[in-house]
């Protein structure tokens, strides 16, 4: 591992080290780049990880304080908790479910295909499906994608049983154990899937793909990794120029630090990337980093999201196995007949006992509850998710006056659901319920969405300085060697589970930096 | 944040009150399950919590406010007497938790004007039903939310396996095990490794 000086300015520094900013390191690891990555939270293994859901949620998840608004039930229900991401090395990748969807074409061109649609800030993403795909592919293969380069897709168990009688007996076409970044077979020198059911906790086979047990391993061996666990970065510098050139962090002891950098790079996810940018104002930026355009920190998307939970006759045992490993993905078409724009995908979702009490009814009690919580044995379970709307008032703001433990201010993470989403959510409620009652189901129950997992878009790529925050290669409009690397670029939120893209987009964008720092342009 | 099985001292005979220390109580029971893995978990069928800042009565008290927001007919009482377990400690910690509790339990009294306690369980839960949204409620639902559904007791109750990293996962312990619908096409669900 390189120990790369506080005052040496040749570097790469990366902020965060989930799906872009691990995968970013490493990539530009591998091409002798010196890389710095600095990551708020500990580190933890396979070892360490904890078959425990709350245990689990307690060690590895972001929980500094947020704060919400909007209309969206996720202010009410979780005033406190607007995403349920985390803060470890390997970021929520430790976290994420496995489920690895390319975007597809017509996703990518959604204000061209979908038109205006009202109260949306749509636009089309300055790069196109083409222009990824050979970047997807290397992005599949590292990640071990099941049904891609020839790798088998996963076994599927009780739960994927109950979706696909359903599905097959609704007439859908395309209903299979998915494309999931999780070992069917040893590879990689990691373990195949030995069906714990502990996704969402960290996997302790390390058979599903994190950048913690892969691209930050495989960017140490090379020499030029300097991984700094506990450093929390509270500022980006610029120079009297406006490049940046420095970023301050608060070290394991609470004790700032000043990292010099040649670049900057970050990948806090969408809700600490703006706020970082915002809390870095200074006289030459006073509206916050690279926001010239005014973007930064909007349109914030979480996909339209639920779940669908049903109970039966006889028992299911949803939890036993890989959590996520079930899709439809028929309807995730554009098919506006259908009374909404976009799409949404249908996959296997199980929580356990603790959780399933936490999130069937959110604030729930009384009879029906109890009902449904004694057939817990007897119930299957799907998620459902699909692309959202970006509106410019569903942002990321600095709180006017709540600090955090080091005097930034906390982020409010304010959301409306628009038209489009609560249209989407409703057909894809009675999708779900009619799967489920043609399996055979005995009560069904619509749950309401979590705590936002897949946050997106408060940095986005625009073909115009105007219209958003980066260009098609991530890097700021305002600040040539400024990058964003994380979901903040997303465009659009398509309806696929979107690691795959985030980990796609890093793997190209390391190729333009490395070409852009040999050009000495940045 | 797991809890243990069940906080057993020195089983007690329930019928026998015990003396006790001012603002502290014991809470005792016996499990209903005679057999099964409920009765396996627990070191014997007679079970007492000490509490350091509830009364018995108290305790016993919240005990059935708990059961009437969450009625599980058949969950035992051993299970919801952890519920009572975080009460206590969250009293024990703070002085407004353990007034907020104590005005909770005097509102019931006040509100069947004698001993809400003394009613049959229905008349109970109609009484607590009014509540909802108060404080009081509020308190007990969110700590039983967690507290009722995060132990091993209630795990055996529901048939939750908890974890299962320890035994290898369920790869060779049921995770295609159900036979009452028909199995995908291989294309749709290769066969294991």
């Amino acid at each position: 591992m390189a120990n790369i000086a506080l005052d040496d300015d040749t570097a790469v520094v990366v902020i965060g080290s989930g799906a872009g900013g691990g995968t970013l390191a490493n990539e530009l690891c591998q091409k002798g780049i010196k890389v710095v990555v600095l990551e708020a939270g500990a580190r933890e293994s396979a070892q360490t990880f904890q078959n425990d859901e709350w245990g689990s949620f307690g060690q590895l998840s972001w929980l500094d304080k947020r704060t919400t608004s909007g209309s969206w039930r996720v202010a009410r229900d979780f005033s406190g908790l607007p995403a349920w991401i985390c803060k470890t090395v390997g970021g929520s990748t430790t976290h994420w479910a496995g489920a690895s969807l390319r975007i597809q074409e017509h996703e990518f061109k959604a204000l061209t295909n979908y038109g205006k649609v009202e109260g949306a800030n749509l636009l089309d993403w300055p790069l196109t499906l083409q222009d990824l795909e050979p970047y997807y592919d290397k992005a599949e293969k590292k990640m071990g994608v099941t049904r891609t380069n020839g790798i088998p897709g996963l076994p599927g168990n009780n739960n994927f049983k109950v979706m696909y009688d359903g599905a097959k007996k609704l007439g859908y076409k395309d209903c299979h154990t998915g494309r999931m970044a999780i070992n069917s077979r040893n590879r990689d020198g990691r373990a195949h899937c030995r069906q714990l059911g502990f996704c969402f906790q960290g996997c302790k086979m390390d058979a599903k793909w994190s950048t913690m047990n892969s691209e930050i391993p495989m960017a140490e061996k090379t020499g030029n990794l300097d991984l700094r666990p506990k450093a929390q970065v509270v500022k980006i510098e610029h120079d009297k120029s406006g490049k940046v050139n420095a970023v301050v962090y608060a070290d394991a002891d609470g004790n700032l630090q000043k990292q010099m950098a040649r670049v900057v790079c970050v990948a806090g996810n969408s809700i600490e990337t703006p706020r970082l940018l915002l809390n870095s104002e200074s006289s030459k930026h006073p509206d916050g980093l690279a926001n010239s355009s005014g973007q930064v920190g909007r349109n914030y998307m979480r996909h339209m999201t639920g779940s669908v939970y049903a109970t039966f006759d006889k028992p299911v045992h949803m939890w036993r196995g890989t959590t996520m490993t079930g899709i439809i993905t028929d309807e995730s078409r554009h098919d506006p007949a259908r009374g909404f724009v976009g799409g949404y995908e249908m996959e296997t979702l199980s929580l356990g006992l603790p959780f399933m009490a936490a999130f069937l009814d959110p604030g729930g009690w009384g009879r029906d509850f109890c009902r449904a919580m004694d057939n817990y044995a007897n119930m299957a379970g799907m998620w459902l998710v699909g692309e959202d709307m970006p509106q410019e008032n569903n942002r990321i703001t600095a709180h006017a006056s709540e600090k955090d433990q080091f005097g930034m201010p906390v982020p409010n993470v304010h959301f409306d659901d628009h038209p489009n989403d609560i249209a989407m959510r409703e057909h894809a409620f009675g999708q779900g319920q009619a799967i489920y009652e043609a399996a055979g189901a005995n009560q069904v129950y619509p749950v309401p969405p979590y705590p936002s997992t897949h946050n997106l878009g408060t940095c986005r790529m625009s073909a115009k300085s105007a219209d958003g925050v980066v260009n098609g290669n991530g890097q700021a409009h305002d600040i040539d060697n400024l990058f964003i690397s994380d979901g903040s670029q997303f465009t659009t939120g398509a309806s696929e589970n979107p690691t795959l893209t985030i980990v796609t987009l890093a793997i190209r964008q390391a190729d333009y930096i490395a070409k852009q720092m040999s050009m000495k342009a940045i | 944040m797991k809890q243990t099985p069940v906080e057993v001292n020195a089983p007690v005979a329930l019928t026998r009150r015990r003396f006790l220390k001012t603002g502290s109580g014991v809470l005792m029971g016996t499990l209903m399950a005679t057999g099964g893995t409920l009765a396996a978990l627990a070191p014997s069928r007679t079970w007492a919590l000490t509490m350091s800042a509830l009364t018995d009565a108290e305790g016993d008290k919240l005990l059935k406010v708990t059961r009437a927001i969450f009625p599980h007919d058949t969950l035992d009482d051993a299970v919801y007497a952890l519920v009572v377990k975080d009460l206590d400690a969250a009293a024990a910690g703070d002085a407004n938790v353990a007034k907020l509790l104590r005005a909770g339990l005097q509102d019931l009294d006040q509100r069947v004007s004698g001993d809400w306690a003394s009613l049959d369980y229905l008349a109970r839960e109609n009484i607590v039903i009014k509540m909802a949204g108060t404080d009081f409620f509020e308190k007990i639902r969110g700590t039983s939310v967690v507290s009722l559904y995060n132990n091993e007791m209630a795990w055996a109750h529901f048939g939750y396996e908890g974890a299962s990293y320890d035994k290898g996962g369920y790869f060779d312990r049921g995770f295609q095990d159900l036979n009452w619908l028909p199995d995908p096409d291989t294309n749709a669900s290769p066969a294991k490794a």
